[in-house]
């Protein structure tokens, strides 16, 4: 327990760093390589969850994936490699009491509702095959939908990038 | 056990087959060939016609094996065995509790029709590749044709009444796309919309009588069937076992009922049918004659046992039916007479035809009204067909008798005799077709002691040779006028549904004059001429029982069906509870009475013993009209006789009636003007009303008293102290205006910060509250 | 191990999540921000599948997952258009809906 605990104050210490890191930083490269690392973070809390599907998965399309499409958003649209200075705007003081008020809404009902109750200790992980019976089970026709919405985002990637 | 067994007899396992088993792939074929049309048709060397010829004919050839290995199940059978129906369901989908399910259900009567709307199909779609050659909109033409065949198929061996539902849509819609084919027409796209709504309206009835059987019939059917309450075979078993409440099996057969009245041109909905010939000519012949519109004929036989408990068939003098199908017989009838378009006398034809289908339905005559379905399809498709042939080869895209016709049996023999083959059909003339339904139907009516009825029905009948009689001397006889003459005038005045069907490459043929058409229009012509002269030997009472094929073949055999649950699967392990020898040739319980031990799948009916003289004095009814049709247009037509000509001008009477039947009994003007109108126009006269009298009284007044008051106010306050107050605040409103104008920046991120932060702070309200 | 630390992560994400949302003028770094939130959320899900002994939190984790490569692939291909006809992917030079 108390490894398990460690590490996940290790990992959500970095995890907090990195996301500080991506929206405050000043390079847009930069950025997205601490949303690698916040996204590595959050697929190492996920194993701490029991849920090696969900991280295999975060680790494939989205450290995979959707950071190459990041990456190449960025090439494609010319921004300089190095730092930048006006990447935010003049809401960026509107943003911090935002979210720290946000913070304290959730921090409030948070503690209110699950105090200091614990996780099951024995958790075993949930293996692929249940996690596939689920989705193939009583959540099919979500999933059936999901395809749509993936195959209409294909259709309207290609048709909004293209040059014509 | 022992003692069941030894009253009844455990029966061989019915005969069944592969075309049996897989008969739903009937509708699939045609809904395959839909899809494939619509998709690739236009890039196919035929236009895509030739995936809906294709496959029309393959769904014959599955409909032709199942009906020919249906009637070695009904030989395997014994004398007194009920033929179970192949039934074959499967879940299609869930909700909510309810479980849909799609499948077939085969039995003689689905056979039957299957056979009928797959043969009817593929002659109308060989003879539409030469009717509609080069058409505008030749590929989609094909498609919905093929769409529609697809429907009626799913429709017909439908194992539920979703199903059927589905397809008597599907049905409705295909007619809506063809009768509006050349919806460039105005007259074309108004007939197609009066004929949707129209049968719409009627629709909501099967909606209401579909969803009234199953909440009433549900339990029922999970109890002893196991099947759903949408379930054909469960709705008649249930109908038939004394278990449904009288008034609501009542109410949902005339919700049903009013359906049939509407898809199958029953008085008083039958004013689309007429106007849904500006359709093309295959479409009249396929959907608006001989299988579309007998639809609703085949819900009443469908569901027989419903109708039959429902509205107490055999109990009383008369009924909803009956009362509705002989009403149109007669009317539709005499709507013939005043009708010029050769397409509208057999509209108004084929309306009175299904009347007697009804008519006999009701009468508890349900072999010979489904054996009329069967015999009508044939006759009256070869009678649009013909007339098609005249428009496109003779009479110039016209179809009006009194002006472009006359005189053509000389240059059309072929479709000439295949006409007055199919005429003498109609008219019931003896060895013709429908002579053994048609006088079958009066008989049984008669027999069934609805006598008032089979009067009805020879008075039909005699009207019916008169106005053939007609249609026959003003098309093939006399002398040529117009168009068919050879000096037609191109287009301008003659009152043409298909002018525009195929302009270009025609007209250079065309000019020729009148002259035979092609074999691809004369080919389906002779096959249904053939058929129409000898498809009536399938049951042809007079020559005895061994004649009556269909009786065996099609009608469901009334005796109770006890199963045995522990056996297997249905079907397979019957036992039939035969009564005790001295019983044998009593009356089945079923339909009288409550059934005791098994159940009933069909009541049990009587049929008339057939006479010589009736039939002789029918006959001799036919011939009279005829005759008389025949001297009365000798002299009207041709000899111009003076006493005859103006006749309707001169007498009153005849000039009220016949004004009548122009104006169709003022049916469309009572729909339209009166029924819209009285629904519309109150409305909005009282809207208007309202709005003169109420509102602008109180506005009056208001405005009365305001003048009164303002012109006080005015001189003392307003001058005073309003004016600056009004200045203080429209500058105040533009101020803030002004002041407001920055949140509506077009900027993304302060629209997000504002949101988050309304969010958050509603957030921070709702957990404040709550804890 | 217990519940609300997990749900404390997810909420300071979330939290810095809306912040960059609010505060980047770059269509890209917007994006990845989003991308944050929606890790968020994530986190919320699956700690509560293993709080509940149940599955359903991993299922919709994953459609969440597909959700977002879907919301990106679009949304990036939004900003190479807007780049294209704009030369800018700044934000702040959007303002055609000024009211």
């Amino acid at each position: 327990m108390i490894a398990q605990n460690i590490g996940f104050l290790i990992i959500a210490i970095v995890m907090i760093v990195a996301a500080l890191r991506v929206v405050t930083t000043n390079n847009v490269v930069h950025a997205a390589l601490w949303l690698v690392v916040v996204l590595a973070g959050a697929a190492a809390q996920y194993i701490l969850l029991a849920a090696e599907f969900v991280a295999v998965t975060q680790v494939l399309v989205y450290i995979g994936a959707v950071m190459v499409l990041f990456l190449f958003g960025t090439m494609l649209t010319r921004a300089r490699i190095g730092a930048e200075s006006d990447l935010n705007n003049s809401y960026k003081k509107l943003g911090i009491p935002v979210g720290l008020v946000m913070l304290v809404a959730m921090g409030l009902a948070l503690t209110d509702s699950f105090g200091d109750e614990k996780l099951p200790e024995s958790a075993k992980v949930v293996s692929t095959q249940e996690v596939s019976d689920q989705i193939f089970g009583p959540y099919l026709l979500p999933f059936w939908a999901l395809s749509f919405v993936l195959l209409a985002a294909v259709v309207g990637a290609i048709v909004l990038a293209r040059k014509d | 056990m022992s003692l069941l067994a030894s009253e009844s007899e455990i029966l061989a396992p019915l005969a069944s087959g592969w075309f049996l088993e897989h008969a739903w792939l009937i509708p699939v074929i045609p809904a395959i060939a839909f899809a494939l049309i619509i998709l690739i048709g236009k890039r196919l060397p035929m236009k895509g016609s030739e995936l809906g010829v294709l496959s029309m004919i393959s769904s014959l050839v599955l409909a032709a094996g199942a009906g020919y290995q249906w009637i070695q199940r009904t030989n395997s059978a014994t004398e007194d065995q009920f033929v179970e129906p192949v039934i074959k369901s499967w879940s299609w989908w869930r909700s909510g509790g309810f479980d849909f399910g799609i499948g077939q259900h085969i039995d003689g009567l689905s056979i039957l029709v299957l056979i009928v709307v797959a043969f009817i199909s593929t002659l109308v779609q060989i003879y539409s590749l030469e009717y509609l050659r080069g058409d505008r909109r030749y590929t989609h033409f094909f498609a919905a044709l093929t769409l529609f065949s697809g429907g009626m198929l799913a429709m017909v061996l439908a194992d539920n009444m979703m199903l059927f539902l589905l397809g008597w849509e599907i049905m409705g819609l295909c007619s809506f796309m063809l009768i509006g084919h050349w919806w460039e027409e105005d007259a074309n796209s108004r007939a197609a919309l009066k004929a949707f709504f129209t049968v719409r309206t009627g629709d909501v009835g099967l909606l209401v009588g579909i969803s009234m059987l199953y909440f009433s019939a549900n339990d029922w059917t999970q109890e002893h069937l196991g099947v759903s309450g949408f379930s054909i075979r469960g709705i008649s078993a249930w109908a038939l076992s004394g278990a449904p409440n009288s008034t609501v099996i009542t109410i949902a057969a005339v919700a049903l009922f009013i359906a049939c009245i509407g898809k199958s041109g029953q008085f008083p909905l039958h004013t689309w049918l007429p106007d849904a010939m500006a359709g093309p000519t295959p479409v009249s012949s396929l959907l608006h004659s001989s299988t579309m519109v007998v639809a609703g004929v085949y819900l009443v036989a469908r569901l027989y046992p419903v109708f039959f408990v429902g509205l107490n068939i055999l109990g009383s003098g008369g009924n909803l039916i009956v009362i509705i199908g002989g009403i149109t017989i007669v009317i539709s009838a005499a709507l013939a007479f005043v009708q010029n378009d050769i397409k509208r006398v057999l509209a108004y034809s084929t309306v009175s035809q299904l009347g007697y289908m009804m008519l006999g339905l009701g009468a508890g005559a349900w072999l010979p009204a489904v054996f009329h379905i069967f015999t009508h399809a044939f006759f009256k498709a070869c009678l649009f067909l013909g007339a098609g042939s005249i428009s496109h080869s003779a009479s110039h895209h016209s179809f009006d008798m009194k002006r472009d016709m006359g005189g053509l049996r000389k240059v059309m023999p072929i479709t000439f005799t295949t006409w007055i083959i199919s005429t003498l059909a109609l008219c019931g003339v003896f060895p013709f077709s429908g002579f053994f339904s048609k006088d079958e139907i009066i008989d049984n009516v008669g027999h069934n002691g609805y006598n008032l009825f089979m009067i009805i029905g020879l008075i039909g009948a005699f009207m019916t040779a008169a106005y053939m009689t007609r249609a026959t001397y003003l098309t093939f006889f006399g002398e040529p006028r117009g168009a068919s003459a050879g000096h037609a005038d191109h287009g301008d005045t003659h009152n043409s549904h298909d002018a525009d069907a195929s302009h270009d490459a025609h007209d250079v043929e065309q000019s020729h004059g009148p002259h035979e058409s092609g074999l691809l229009i004369t080919i389906p012509l002779i096959i249904l001429s053939v058929l129409a002269l000898s498809s009536g030997f399938l049951n042809a009472t007079p020559f005895g029982e061994s004649w009556e094929r269909m009786k065996l073949w099609v009608e469901p055999r009334s005796v109770e069906v006890v199963e045995e649950t522990h056996l297997g699967g249905p079907g397979e392990s019957l036992i039939i509870n035969l009564p005790s020898a001295e019983e044998v040739h009593s009356k089945s319980v079923c339909g009288s009475a409550q059934p005791e031990t098994g159940i009933c799948y069909a009541p049990q009916l009587n049929h008339a013993p057939f006479k010589w003289l009736k039939a002789m004095m029918s006959m001799a009814i036919v011939f009279l009209g005829i005759a008389i049709s025949w001297i009365l247009s000798t002299l009207l037509f041709t000899k111009r006789a003076p006493r005859l000509v103006g006749l309707t001008q001169r007498v009153k009477i005849l000039g009220f009636g016949h004004k009548l039947l122009v104006n169709k009994y003022y049916l469309d003007v009572l729909y339209e003007k009166v029924i819209v109108r009285s629904i519309a126009y109150p409305v909005a006269r009282a809207a208007y009303w309202f709005n003169q009298n109420i509102l602008d009284g109180i506005l009056h007044a208001i405005a009365n008293s305001t003048r009164k008051i303002s012109g006080w106010v005015y001189k003392n306050v307003d001058q005073l102290v309003v004016d600056g107050t009004v200045n203080n605040s429209a500058t105040l409103t533009k101020s803030l205006g002004t002041a407001a104008q920055p949140t509506q920046s077009g900027k993304v991120s302060q629209y997000a910060a504002l949101l988050f932060s309304a969010a958050a702070v509603a957030a921070l309200v709702l957990v404040i509250i709550n804890t | 191990m217990f519940v609300n630390q997990f749900l404390f992560l997810g909420a300071i994400l979330f939290c810095i999540g809306v912040y960059g949302v609010v505060a980047r003028k770059n269509a890209v770094l917007m994006l990845m921000s989003i991308e944050i939130i929606l890790n968020s959320v994530n986190i919320n899900l699956l700690t509560f599948a293993l709080r509940n002994g149940s599955t359903d939190g991993h299922v919709f984790a994953l459609y969440i997952i597909a959700v977002a490569a879907a919301e990106v692939g679009v949304g990036l291909g939004l900003v190479l258009l807007v780049y294209r006809n704009k030369k800018t992917i700044s934000i702040d030079d959007l303002s055609e809906m000024r009211g």
